[in-house]
């Protein structure tokens, strides 16, 4: 009874916490235009954090492994729909295309080079993902390095005007774009068969397979599924004109998604969702307005916030404690 | 006794082939043989880390870099003698090592993967914040630089010297306690471990082993300590090494050490990947490999061969 109290306790806290950020950034938006500038931006960026930070979550949760080859495999699908651009597909049709390539692509991975070391040790699986970062890194610096070029804007150049405060339309296109297929996914597993068999297999992977799910496969599924989250986090980096498209763009977002994912609790979807918007907004907010920070400090802020809250929170935001039994 | 001749024995081949080395080679080789003997030392500490301890970490480059910067400050600023300092990168490393692992010791498996991986990248960085002290991205020279020679002869030494103080702290109480902690944590904490305490102590020692890498890593480059060198990149290549190396055998550090030390410099010679990117596609395809098909890295392989020597 005591221990119920203490967990509900902890998620008061956190809701109030996120409630007074929320409102925080409300009244600050409604003050000032530039805040509300600062605030679109970082909901913008941090949606394709917390898409990336999701695809990190889907994996962790079913095999506990970090796949740290996620950012690169996000950057070879976003050089992938290039390549289809410059083929003379249009932008939506290159995007689809390329998010169905996404898909195999992970399957494909986790079939061959993952399931033969996933059983052996967290060490063995994590040292494989290093090996996939460096061969992708490695291919797309091969034939696509040393150039520059563009990915069209998805959402082309121009801003609202919203009574004085000037409102990106790209930022605001992120925002739709990834929540579309955050809604996708979640429907994915809360309403198919496909999606409780994938829960089962993630949770309790011994039983389910006693039901008759084939856990080897939903485990491909699930690396598939993560690809194509992060293609959208990638190709949504890229609607963004700020960004340029170069072999390493993803590598910060990894990063801030690594924190996403850790604020949020690697075990929690919607946390790494949240965690990623609120890295992103706190991120642009102080970068917007302590001039003394400059946008190279940014990663060592965000793992500032990675450990402070693992220090606070071992399980993140909005995980839950795991309690092992003997 | 008899059990230890054959160990005895690889050590004295080891310890021959590295005295008639420089002797044979060029120039260029000593000095890619004294890269492997830095490698030596970070992969050795690395491994009491994930291989005895079984505690992962995708940061121990930042040891590196705080035990290069170390040495190259002390030399710039006070002539320290280069071996002197080295004492100081293996004191200094071991102290944050420390209390960085008091905190970490809270976290396991990925969540400790993240909270290192975020050493890595923030250490480098910090050299542009202290730009004053540290140089930022132009780095700092220290007031010496040394021939390849003596670079390979202090490399080895200190492997000489670590590995001894390695096995020593491995094969009594503490060693024991830290497999215990590696099989199981829950285990070791009801048979009395205090895992918090053993869990830092390893972060520390192989903290101070990386430390000494680091500042052999600088003089090895010039004596010039830049924050580049220290990417995550060098992190990632410390982690390959200790699982290639496998468990607990001189050999395998040994191939770890080789592995990450020498397969970027030959793989450039080969002729149909001759660019750089060819170069990390074949090194990247190699580690995917190498756990593939082998499980126990290469202490795992000796030991397989051996048992089909005896049967």
């Amino acid at each position: 009874m005591e221990r119920l109290k203490a967990a509900d306790l902890g998620q008061i806290v956190t809701g109030a916490f996120l409630l007074a950020g929320a409102i925080f950034l409300l009244v600050g938006c409604l003050e000032s235009s530039n805040f509300a500038t600062y605030t679109v931006q970082g909901v913008g960026v941090g949606m394709t954090y917390g898409s990336l930070a999701l695809a990190l979550v889907l994996i962790y949760q079913a095999t506990h492994v970090i796949n740290f080859a996620q950012g690169e495999l996000a950057m070879l699908t976003t050089f992938i729909a290039y390549q289809f651009t410059k083929w003379g597909l249009s932008y939506w049709e290159a995007f689809s295309v390329t998010l169905a390539i996404a898909f195999v692509l992970g399957t494909v991975l986790q079939v061959t080079v993952i399931r033969p070391v996933q059983h052996r040790s967290v060490i063995a699986t994590v040292i494989v993902t290093v090996g996939l970062f460096l061969v992708i890194d490695g291919v797309v610096n091969w034939i696509w390095g040393g150039q520059f070029q563009t990915l069209p804007l998805a959402f082309g150049f121009s801003s609202w005007d919203v009574g004085g405060v000037f409102i990106e339309k790209y930022y605001v296109g992120m925002v739709v774009v990834v929540l579309v297929s955050l809604t996708a996914v979640w429907a994915l597993f809360r309403f198919t068969k496909l999606g409780l068999a994938m829960r089962a297999a993630a949770l309790r992977p011994a039983a389910a397979s006693l039901a008759g799910v084939r856990v080897d496969v939903m485990l491909a599924i699930g690396w598939g599924l993560a690809a194509v989250l992060g293609a959208v986090a990638g190709l949504m980096t890229q609607a963004s004109p700020l960004s340029s498209l170069d072999p390493a763009f993803m590598q910060p977002v990894l990063v801030y998604a690594f924190a996403a994912a850790a604020l949020g609790g690697l075990e929690s979807p919607a946390g790494a969702v949240v965690g990623g918007v609120a890295i992103g907004t706190f991120l642009t907010l102080l970068v917007g307005y302590v001039p003394q920070i400059s946008s190279d400090l940014q990663l060592p802020l965000a793992f500032a916030v990675i450990l402070v809250v693992l220090l606070i929170k071992p399980s993140g935001l909005l995980g839950r404690r795991q309690v092992e039994r003997v | 006794m008899r059990g230890r001749l054959p160990a005895l024995g690889s050590l004295a081949v080891v310890a021959v082939v590295l005295a008639v080395l420089p002797f044979v080679l060029s120039d260029y080789n000593t000095y890619l043989a004294a890269e492997v003997g830095i490698f030596f030392v970070a992969v050795l500490g690395l491994n009491i880390l994930t291989g005895y301890t079984g505690q992962i970490s995708i940061g121990h480059g930042a040891f590196m870099a705080i035990g290069g910067y170390t040495t190259a400050v002390m030399s710039r600023d006070h002539h320290t003698n280069l071996i002197v300092t080295m004492l100081l990168a293996f004191a200094f490393c071991f102290v944050v090592g420390l209390l960085f692992g008091l905190p970490a010791l809270r976290l396991s498996g990925a969540y400790l993967a993240l909270a290192t991986f975020a050493l890595a990248i923030s250490v480098p960085l910090l050299t542009d914040q202290w730009s004053t002290y540290l140089g930022g991205t132009s780095g700092v020279q220290s007031s010496e630089t040394k021939s390849n020679l003596w670079i390979y002869g202090a490399a080895w030494t200190a492997s000489a010297v670590l590995f001894l103080l390695a096995w020593l702290i491995l094969r009594g109480r503490v060693g024991r306690a830290f497999r215990a902690v590696r099989d199981s944590e829950i285990a070791a904490t009801a048979s009395g471990v205090e895992i918090g305490i053993y869990k830092t102590l390893a972060f520390g020692i192989s903290a101070a082993f990386c430390g000494v890498a680091g500042a052999l890593y600088v003089m090895a480059s010039n004596g010039f300590a830049q924050p580049d060198e220290f990417s995550v990149l060098l992190s990632l290549q410390l982690l390959i090494g200790a699982a290639v190396a496998g468990l607990g055998s001189l050999w395998g550090v040994l191939a770890g050490a080789a592995f990450v030390g020498l397969l970027p410099n030959i793989s450039t010679s080969v002729p149909v990947v001759g660019n750089d990117h060819g170069r990390d596609v074949v090194y990247g395809l190699l580690v995917i490999l190498v756990m593939l098909v082998l499980p126990g890295g290469f202490a795992g392989l000796l030991a397989r061969v051996r048992s089909l020597v005896r049967t």
